[in-house]
């Protein structure tokens, strides 16, 4: 019993992504289809990112630079070979000279997102509280400035458009339930259940022998490599890449999300991550085409979307503060469910 | 000479953000909270400016302040208050979404009114941008005003948190909440005179900022304030003297270290595009030496023993 009862968390989140993959796949025009592509993204970099800060209960405003690690290394190395050296003839001729498939270069987004995040986090994860949060900061700061300024690493100030759109609703899908899956594996393991004890008391967790330091740099460099991942099924998404795609903007988009849908649960994330992307949807067709509510057809000029998904998490975060699920996990009411069956 | 140019620029830099600092420190010592949407106070301020700027340049001042103090007293009743006792991730992204609505309603306006342009100039006061010349020195009058303003505004807020009762209660709360409550420190009246305090220094860096880049868009004051929130915790968020010192620290660094860089050059570290990178590392190196921050009175005390 208690073994369906832990799947069922599990279930809980694939199946809303499924089904949001699903109503994509069936009911939207090809043209529209993008958008919710790019909300299933949105909930692998959110799942990704929940695996650090859920976890822990430190904020880090650093995972973005992960993703944009991952987004840079998958979009440089898919753009072919023979059109590299015109567009971008500055890179590092091992960057320039060399091109890999689009599915290596999501693995090498995954590695190379990890060992950034171990490496960053060997020092950072001594820190807690604010400290932790703006240094995180201070690591997407640096991040963004090299891949900014840097032109042998990638197209620096320019943003490069000739990147293999190979993210369909089909592999992103695949994408996102991966993480979920990673995700869930690692909060049940040992080690995520240890990292959720040191959030609760980390002095009582720290008596019982958990080496806090340890736990944290582990979830730092996991949520770094799906962060990678996530960020190689974003640029093969958008089909192009500049340093500003993946800075301040989407890591306060993404942390919005994780927080709308509660902070210290995988289904809050997930939950999260859908019910911002369909607000997005919704309002930015209303300010484009008009959306028809009863027979009244509602426009409103562009941009009004953007102010209408801030109000949507303002209002949101003050009728439920702890998140939309409060942070607990998605569960099946059974006693509810065996009570009304032998009565019935 | 060139470099007492530099570092005149860079001190009129730092006053700025460390007023900066003192309205983030001030807020977070009563709240525990930090606002990000502080800088999108900024830019309502500067919009005020902008938007007066045919008035008399003190009655445009006037609005601009009297625009920041509404705008930070109706933040903070409707956001921070109802949000008081919820986790501190859900305070902060909070402040995430006011800024994000406060830019982007900005941005809207211009989709409104069909403008191609997307700032709004500052005229008049944009005067103070030329130079006067002392020797071989080319200072401009905004770095003088703008270390002036500093002294004379920081000196107003130590008498305020000095020799007032509101004051005294100021630093009380931000000491310890719960006991200055204990003792009959009214919580609202304390809050809101320190988002009003607040308020009225995100409209002086409005008008100095503004003035010295002689538009407004509505990124006016986003930078300023993410630059200043690193510089606050460098520096110790704990105490409103750490946090200002951080601020001052950062904007001065700013400002020094890439006039004296060279400015071209595209390998990390050669040249001033890289300044971030530089001033970002020397925080994190910072903050690991000293988490509490660079100037904090004591280091942290003996970990919690249950």
């Amino acid at each position: 019993m208690s073994r369906v009862r832990g799947l069922e968390e599990l279930v809980g989140p694939v199946a809303l992504v499924a089904l949001l993959a699903l109503f994509s796949g069936l009911w939207v025009s090809s043209v529209d289809q993008v958008q919710y592509v790019t909300a299933i993204v949105y909930v692998a970099i959110v799942a990704a990112l929940y695996v650090f800060v859920g976890n822990s209960g430190v904020i880090s405003f650093g995972q973005v630079s992960f993703v944009a690690i991952g987004a840079f290394s998958a979009g440089v190395m898919t753009i072919p070979v023979d059109t590299k050296p015109g567009v971008m003839g500055t890179l590092f001729p091992l960057l320039r000279d060399h091109s890999i498939s689009s599915p290596w270069s999501l693995v090498l987004a995954a590695g190379l997102g990890g060992v950034y995040a171990f490496l960053v986090g060997i020092p950072l994860m001594r820190l807690s509280g604010i400290a932790a949060g703006i240094a995180t900061l201070a690591v997407l700061g640096i991040t963004f400035n090299l891949f900014y300024n840097w032109d042998s690493i990638g197209p620096a100030a320019t943003v490069e458009s000739l990147i293999p759109v190979t993210t369909d609703y089909w592999q992103a899908t695949v994408g996102a339930v991966a993480v979920i899956c990673v995700a869930f594996a690692y909060q049940r393991s040992r080690f995520g259940r240890q990292l959720r004890a040191a959030r609760e008391d980390p002095a009582a967790a720290r008596a019982a022998g958990i080496d806090i330091h340890r736990q944290r740099l582990l979830a730092f460099t996991l949520s770094g490599a799906l962060s990678g991942f996530a960020g190689g099924l974003y640029v093969h998404l958008l089909g192009s890449i500049g340093a500003n795609q993946v800075y301040l903007d989407l890591t306060f988009l993404t942390l919005a999300m994780l927080v709308v849908g509660g902070v210290s649960s995988l289904f809050g994330a997930v939950i999260g991550a859908i019910t911002i992307s369909l607000f997005n949807i919704l309002l930015v067709n209303a300010s484009g085409l008009g959306i028809h509510v009863f027979g009244l057809k509602i426009t409103a000029p562009s941009g009004t979307s953007l102010v209408g998904i801030a109000v949507v998490m303002l209002v949101i975060l003050l009728l439920r503060p702890a998140g939309i699920t409060g942070g607990k996990e998605f569960s099946v009411p059974w006693t509810a469910v065996r009570r009304r069956l032998s009565s019935g | 000479m060139i470099h007492v140019q530099n570092l005149i620029d860079a001190v009129g830099l730092g006053a700025v953000y460390a007023l900066v600092a003192v309205g983030i420190g001030l807020v977070f010592g009563v709240l525990r909270l930090i606002n990000f949407a502080y800088g999108q106070l900024i830019m309502v301020a500067a919009y005020a400016l902008a938007f007066t700027d045919s008035w008399p340049d003190a009655a445009s001042v006037g609005i601009a302040v009297l625009v920041a103090v509404g705008a930070s007293l109706l933040m903070e009743r409707i956001v921070f208050r109802p949000l008081r006792t919820a986790d501190p991730s859900t305070m902060l992204i909070a402040t995430f979404a006011l800024a994000y609505l406060l830019e982007n309603g900005a941005l809207l306006q211009y989709s409104y009114r069909q403008q191609g342009i997307d700032s709004d100039p500052i005229g008049t006061l944009a005067r103070l941008n030329q130079a006067i010349t002392i020797g071989s020195l080319n200072i401009r009058w905004v770095s003088i005003v703008a270390i002036g303003t500093g002294i004379v505004s920081l000196g107003g807020l130590a008498l305020l948190l000095n020799r007032t009762t509101i004051g005294l209660q100021m630093r009380a709360a931000s000491m310890d909440f719960r006991t200055a409550r204990l003792l009959g420190v009214r919580a609202d009246s304390v809050i809101t005179a320190a988002v009003a305090v607040a308020g009225v220094l995100a409209a002086v860096a409005a008008v100095i900022t503004s003035i010295s880049a002689q538009s407004v868009t509505q990124r006016t004051g986003f930078d300023v304030t993410i630059a200043v929130l690193v510089g606050v915790v460098a520096g110790g968020i704990d105490r409103l003297v750490s946090a200002t010192l951080g601020g001052f620290a950062i904007g001065f660094a700013t400002s020094l270290v890439s006039a004296e860089l060279p400015s071209s050059g595209g390998t990390p570290f050669t040249s001033n595009v890289y300044m971030p990178s530089v001033i970002y590392l020397a925080v994190i190196v910072a903050l690991l030496l000293r988490p509490d921050g660079l100037f904090a009175r004591t280091s942290r005390g003996a970990v919690e023993r249950v």
